[in-house]
């Protein structure tokens, strides 16, 4: 007789799930001995829950299917909320299972026993807590159902010990109940009609494209509605990869940190179509101020997006690859070829007028930060490599430097901005794409929070490159500090040589390299790249780097600040 | 603005949980909550009065729709729907002031559900304003005790059944 906790992974099969990433502990042991009894699945021991989530979220992003992740009751639960509110705010479809206390002991403040389904209520789709075997297929076939459907998300399924030990008869159910989740499926005729007219008659159009695009599985869509009207294309964080960085219809990445052509093209366009993006504030800068002539038409699958931040003048609410194959059909018939040619020049101007720039700094001093990133982009381009990175200054040179061209291949932190995310998501990734180099852009601040992922690298042959941007303190709180209050520098130094980042890579199994002179880093890079082990290449750089362009907070993004930054900048 | 929300849920644990948490979550405002069964026994109805204006109201409504026990939310317009409240309130009544409050109750047919020598408590069902009118009128004679069920409503009988999906107009 097969069991509740058999039962758990005989649903996971039967959703395809290939890895899932967790720890195990006292209320999940009977899925753990399922797990060493026989299946199909790979488990990926992390060393730290946080870590197991934010491999399960790497995995889902770089694969496009469903992250799953494993804990314990307790504080293996408490560990999964901080990749639960990350996939939440990033939309990241992911369903965690957790083992809960015996169902007699639920509220008697039971060893390990914490209410995790009511410290996630708010930054989950949904939850089940089971509450018999019976129930565990259905639920799980629910999960995976809500998990991918509508706007992608985090669920979560909390199984008491008890349950999971149980007697049952395993059937997987062919159709999922849930008859209060209905996510749109079609197709507003008449909406995307309206859209495609306003968008023939733009003069200066622009398609806003953020994660929500990767996560329809519409990119080719999106390619060739862009292709089909000459259409510029901004690219968020979240959807960084969604379209080819190096197409002549890419124009960067909006807002705080986005080049200025990208930022001036959004705020100076009159009609711009947001594309699964939703308006967050890192992107608009001051809301009021933001794109002030434009017409907006939204497209995007979750209704509540639409006039939650910025008025939409023509909302379509549905799957983004029929909406976008309807638009480009619609436009087709309506569109006036060639009609953004001047826009398009424009773009191009402001592009030649006002490129990224830096300090080169003098013979002798420190290496700067963006150097690195342009040689990891110079030895990567073309080829199948996926970039995670961290939180912070790291992460917005990533964005700027780094030209991904194939979907699914820049994986970062966006909404809930997690410290830490870079190296674990890498090694997730690794386990979902295999036959791609995947290198971590990380921070010193970021790798010392999830660094005891390395071990998981190495031990699970999921081999990742990390490349340290390492500026010897918390770089971004340092730029803050440094810009609007004052230069009065709080608690923000880490120092570049503790630890010694190459001998802790070294101690974790992996290759460890120290670059502190520019002419040392093709060179580490190359070899870090080529090793096919997992290796740390710490790059030892100026912390006085600030990362330009920026919007200061609350500012207008058409107000934005290039390098060099003047004194007196309001924050 | 004043509005009454109707919410049809899946009468499972944790359902009113997840409608509540969404208002806390997004900072919007409930003054009054009703819940209780339907003609559907695994279904519940949440009836919530909130204070907001029309683009709060909206991303209520389709916050809600999106969760996933929830069936139906719709907005019950003051002049499409019926809406009542109950309320128990404890007067303090000695012998002296009981004829002018019992004549009180007479006018607004409230009942007495019970009754001591210093002290009735009242029954009122009826719109809310009429509601709040008998408790004004009783306040001077001294309120022990007063509860409230916040008030119900449901579409008048003419009405069709709203399928209660939030709604895009061609602007």
């Amino acid at each position: 007789m097969t069991n509740g906790a058999d039962a758990v992974l005989r649903s996971l099969e039967a959703e395809g799930v290939d890895v899932v990433f967790g720890i195990p502990g006292g209320a999940i042991l009977p899925i753990y001995d399922a797990l060493a009894r026989g299946t199909s699945i790979r488990h990926v021991l992390a060393r730290h829950e946080q870590g197991a989530g934010h491999m399960a979220e790497g995995y889902a992003r770089a694969s496009g299917r469903i992250g799953v992740a494993f804990a314990t009751s307790g504080p293996g639960a408490t560990n999964l909320v901080t990749p639960i509110a990350d996939a939440w705010l990033d939309s990241t479809p992911l369903v965690c299972i957790t083992g809960q206390v015996r169902s007699n002991l639920i509220g008697t403040d039971a060893f390990q026993e914490c209410d995790i389904t009511g410290i996630t209520l708010p930054i989950v789709k949904h939850s089940w807590l089971v509450q018999s075997v019976e129930e565990i297929p259905a639920v799980l076939k629910a999960a995976f159902h809500v998990a991918r459907t509508g706007r992608c998300g985090p669920v979560l399924v909390d199984i008491p010990r008890d349950i999971q030990e149980a007697p049952l008869e395993f059937a997987y159910p062919d159709v999922v109940n849930l008859p209060g989740w209905r996510p749109p499926k079609r197709v507003h005729a008449r909406q995307v009609r309206e859209a495609a007219h306003r968008l023939a008659e733009a003069e200066r159009p622009v398609l806003y494209v953020g994660g929500g695009l990767l996560n329809a599985h519409a990119t080719a869509e999106l390619l060739e509605l862009a292709e089909t009207a000459g259409l510029p294309v901004v690219t968020t964080l979240m959807g960084k990869s969604a379209f080819p960085e190096t197409h002549e219809l890419h124009f960067g990445w909006p807002g705080m940190h986005g080049p200025k052509w990208s930022n001036w093209a959004m705020n100076t366009c009159d009609v711009l179509v947001a594309v699964g993006s939703r308006f967050d504030d890192r992107v608009t800068g001051k809301l009021s101020a933001f794109a002030p002539g434009a017409t907006v038409i939204h497209l995007d699958v979750d209704s509540a997006e639409i006039d939650k931040l910025r008025y939409a003048d023509v909302p379509v609410v549905g799957p983004l690859q029929p909406v976008l194959a309807e638009l480009t059909r619609e436009l087709g018939e309506v569109a006036r070829a060639g009609s953004t040619e001047p826009w398009l020049a424009q773009l191009r101007e402001w592009r030649e007028q006002f490129p990224l720039r830096y300090g080169a700094g003098d013979e002798g001093e420190m290496l700067k930060p963006q150097p690195v990133l342009e040689a990891l982009q110079e030895l990567t381009a073309g080829g199948d490599v996926i970039f995670t990175t961290g939180v912070g200054q790291h992460q917005m040179w990533a964005m700027q430097y780094l030209l991904c061209d194939r979907p699914r291949t820049f994986i970062t932190s966006g909404g809930l901005g997690t410290m830490g995310y870079g190296i674990p998501a890498a090694v997730g990734a690794k386990a979902a794409r295999p036959e791609a180099t995947v290198v971590c852009v990380d921070g010193d601040g970021c790798f010392q929070m999830t660094c005891q992922e390395l071990v998981t690298s190495v031990l699970e042959d999921l081999p990742i490159v990390v490349v340290l941007v390492n500026n010897g303190s918390l770089g971004m709180v340092r730029q803050w500090q440094d810009m609007f209050f004052d230069e009065r520098f709080s608690q923000i130094e880490l120092t570049h040589h503790l630890p010694d980042y190459a001998a802790l890579a070294e101690a974790y199994g992996a290759r460890g390299f120290t670059v502190e002179r520019g002419g040392e880093l093709r060179a580490a890079l190359e070899e870090a790249l080529a090793c096919g082990r997992t290796a740390v290449v710490d790059c030892r750089v100026d912390p006085r780097e600030h990362c330009f362009p920026m919007i200061p907070a609350g500012a207008a993004a058409l107000e934005l600040v290039e390098y060099p930054h003047g004194q007196a900048v309001p924050a | 603005m004043k509005h009454t929300l109707s919410v049809l849920v899946e009468n499972r644990p944790g359902a009113l949980a997840r409608v509540v948490g969404m208002f806390r979550r997004r900072s919007f405002n409930i003054d009054s909550l009703a819940v209780g069964p339907t003609e559907r026994r695994d279904v519940s109805r949440i009836t919530l009065r909130v204070d907001c204006g029309e683009h709060a109201l909206s991303q209520i409504e389709k916050q809600i729709h999106k969760l996933v026990d929830v069936l139906r939310v719709n907005e019950l317009p003051a002049d499409e729907s019926v809406e009542r409240e109950l309320a128990l309130i404890n007067v303090t009544a000695p012998p002296s002031r009981r004829a002018e409050l019992l004549a009180l109750a007479e006018a607004f047919r409230a009942r007495v559900a019970d009754l001591g020598p210093e002290a009735i408590v009242f029954e009122i069902v009826g719109a809310p304003k009429e509601v709040d009118a008998f408790e004004e009128l009783v306040r001077p004679h001294g309120i022990k005790e007063l509860v409230r069920t916040g008030r119900v409503g449901l579409a008048r009988a003419a009405a069709p059944v709203p399928d209660g999906r939030p709604q895009y107009v061609l602007r």
